[in-house]
């Protein structure tokens, strides 16, 4: 179902109209509230008037990660702290994470693309919304549940965790749609099989999965062992959180961007220079309608391609296809951003074990295993088995204080750790997905 | 008396005996490329003891050269540490080792971790100890009439 027909389905022409104007706003307003954009235009020799149609947005240059770093805590806000109503923080990071907030408006506007894009993925009034992403800082758990509460289906804030209890309720209450990680989605089933619980008796009709990578495999694998239709969500609380792009039941082939809050581009990653429709590259993003956290031209470091083809759901808006990779070595390890250098300073802190160390991905019984390799020096060494063994466990306790995620530590021999042209090997991604 | 004091103290300093001990991952092959490392460098294994978890083991090795063997297995891309231990001579009949780990105990000194030397000494066998205090050990077992054997002697039973 088409959730706001007018804007899903506006002809391109009158779409890009309310870009341009959009746009306008969203400069001026972050040239006069925001230094660090200000600067920016300043160092080009801009200034917001200068751009007078939506490809003079490509003069302008680009905001990064470690510029949002940079800006920690607030600094990126754009309007007084009186108007912000909700902050949140990208997961994983160490030292620095990224904080992003929310003016009132700005929680209408999300809540409103979220239930576009719960819409698009087959939920609406009466539907009942199983919504197991997690809440609190991070965007999932919350953005669901805001755009769910929109768009009046019924919504259960399980959250993630404490999944026997979670086959329960889908059990009792039948909920019809899933919103989840795709990986959260197969681990559901193997405990609901275990506890003879059989999805074919339970009343699932769609899912909305995303937070983390996944593939057409595991869409298959997961259409097949939860018995419903599986749809892909995107977003990242930089630009928004969840719902920033959604793919249509209908066709389950790309995701609809709803260019009428961003503007999607694709960039080379080594050049930055834009690429055409079709072509892979970096894919980076301007809000148009944001007030506390306006970004320009922010780059996600995810890799895909845009589609401008006509859809068979009837929205007019470009899809973009799977995310395949990263122009960075960021990791996602159930659903949380993991960076090697993060590891790399846990183990400088911990002990001097740095820098020989190897984080090894892989994927068993459908959740995300993260061991972290370590060489053991002579600084680390003891004769001693319970000594390396805490050492073990002091690196695996530093690693979920300071990234959230939990970590096998494993200690290896020096020169185990694979060299390739004299650089370790820092990251092996064993997952198949 | 203080030149007494310095003495024994001295003389106790030379009582330990050093062990090397290489780190090794759990894969098969690993034990046997230490001793051919020792074998080819013509160093003498005179005890080994191994302790191991599911992914790592640590080798405890007494050699009659051990800065020959650390040198060698630090060149071959080994963590070698080294630890003082003591050797004790423990008669050789029921008994023997429990009387001498109740003195220990009776101290409060903690035994990390023992083994036993491949040969015996006379009648008696020979237990390798880790105690952390090991000069108080060494002191405390040779007060109460316990021997305990020198590296040098060691390295050559």
């Amino acid at each position: 179902m088409i959730h706001d027909i007018e804007y899903e389905t506006m002809p391109r022409e009158a779409l890009e109209a309310i870009q341009l104007r959009r746009l306008q706003t969203t400069l001026a307003h972050v040239y006069a509230n925001v230094p660090f954009y200000r600067k920016k235009f300043q160092e080009v020799g801009m200034v917001p008037a200068d751009i007078s149609s939506l490809a003079d947005l490509r003069r302008i240059p680009f905001t990064t990660k470690q510029d949002l770093r940079d800006n920690y805590p607030f600094d990126m806000f754009a309007v007084p702290m009186d108007n912000v109503v909700r902050i949140h923080v990208s997961s994983g990071t160490t030292g620095q994470p990224t904080v992003v907030g929310y003016t009132a408006r700005d929680i209408g506007t999300w809540s409103m693309l979220m239930a576009r894009a719960l819409a698009a993925g087959g939920a609406g009034r009466g539907e009942i919304i199983h919504n197991a992403y997690g809440y609190g800082l991070f965007t999932g758990g919350l953005g669901v549940h805001y755009g769910a509460e929109r768009l009046g289906a019924s919504v259960i804030p399980v959250s993630g965790g404490n999944t026997q209890r979670q086959v329960v309720i889908m059990r009792d209450f039948g909920p019809t749609i899933m919103t989840a990680t795709p990986s959260y989605a197969l681990h559901l089933a193997e405990v609901a099989e275990e506890m003879g619980v059989s999805f074919d008796s339970l009343k699932f009709k769609f899912g909305i999965f995303g937070a983390e990578p996944w593939s057409e495999k595991m869409r298959d694998e997961i259409e097949r062992k939860l018995n419903l239709t599986a749809v892909d969500i995107y977003g990242l609380s930089e630009v928004m959180g969840p719902g920033v792009a959604i793919e249509c039941h209908e066709a389950k082939q790309g995701l609809h961007v709803f260019e009428d809050h961003f503007i999607p581009e694709i960039v080379d990653p080594n050049t930055l220079e834009p690429l055409p429709y079709g072509a892979t590259g970096e894919l980076v993003f301007t809000s148009l309608t944001k007030e506390a956290f306006p970004v320009i031209r922010y780059r996600t470091r995810d890799i895909t391609s845009l589609n401008p083809e006509p859809c068979i759901c009837g929205r007019t808006l470009v899809r973009m296809n799977r995310v395949t990779g990263r122009s960075d070595d960021m990791l996602i390890i159930r659903g949380v951003n993991v960076f090697p250098s993060q590891i790399e300073s846990v183990l400088m802190e911990t002990e001097a074990v740095a820098p020989h160390y190897q984080l090894v991905v892989d994927r068993e019984d459908n959740l995300d295993v993260l061991t972290v390799k370590v060489e053991v020096g002579e600084q680390s060494f003891t004769d001693e088995v319970k000594g390396l063994q805490d050492l073990e466990r002091r690196i695996t306790k530093h690693i979920k204080e300071l990234l959230g995620v939990s970590a096998r530590v494993k200690l290896v021999e020096p020169k185990a750790i694979e060299r390739s042209e004299g650089k370790a090997v820092r990251v092996v991604d064993n997952r198949d997905i | 008396m203080t030149d007494y004091i310095v003495e024994e103290h001295m003389q106790v300093e030379h009582m330990q005996v050093e062990q090397i001990s290489v780190f090794l991952e759990n894969k098969s092959g690993r034990l046997s490329e230490v001793t051919a490392i020792l074998a080819e460098a013509e160093v003498n294994i005179r005890a080994l003891a191994l302790a191991d978890t599911s992914d790592f083991g640590v080798l405890r090795l007494i050699v009659d050269d051990t800065e020959k063997a650390r040198q060698t297995l630090k060149s071959n891309g080994f963590t070698v540490g080294k630890t003082d231990v003591v050797a004790v001579e423990v008669t050789d009949r029921p008994g023997g080792l429990h009387g001498i780990l109740t003195m220990l105990h009776d101290a409060k000194l903690n035994v990390e971790y023992m083994y036993a030397f491949v040969r015996s000494s006379g009648d008696n066998a020979v237990i390798i100890f880790r105690i952390e205090q090991e000069q108080e050990a060494i002191r405390l077992l040779e007060s109460k009439g316990v021997n305990v054997i020198d590296g040098q002697r060691l390295y050559s039973l």
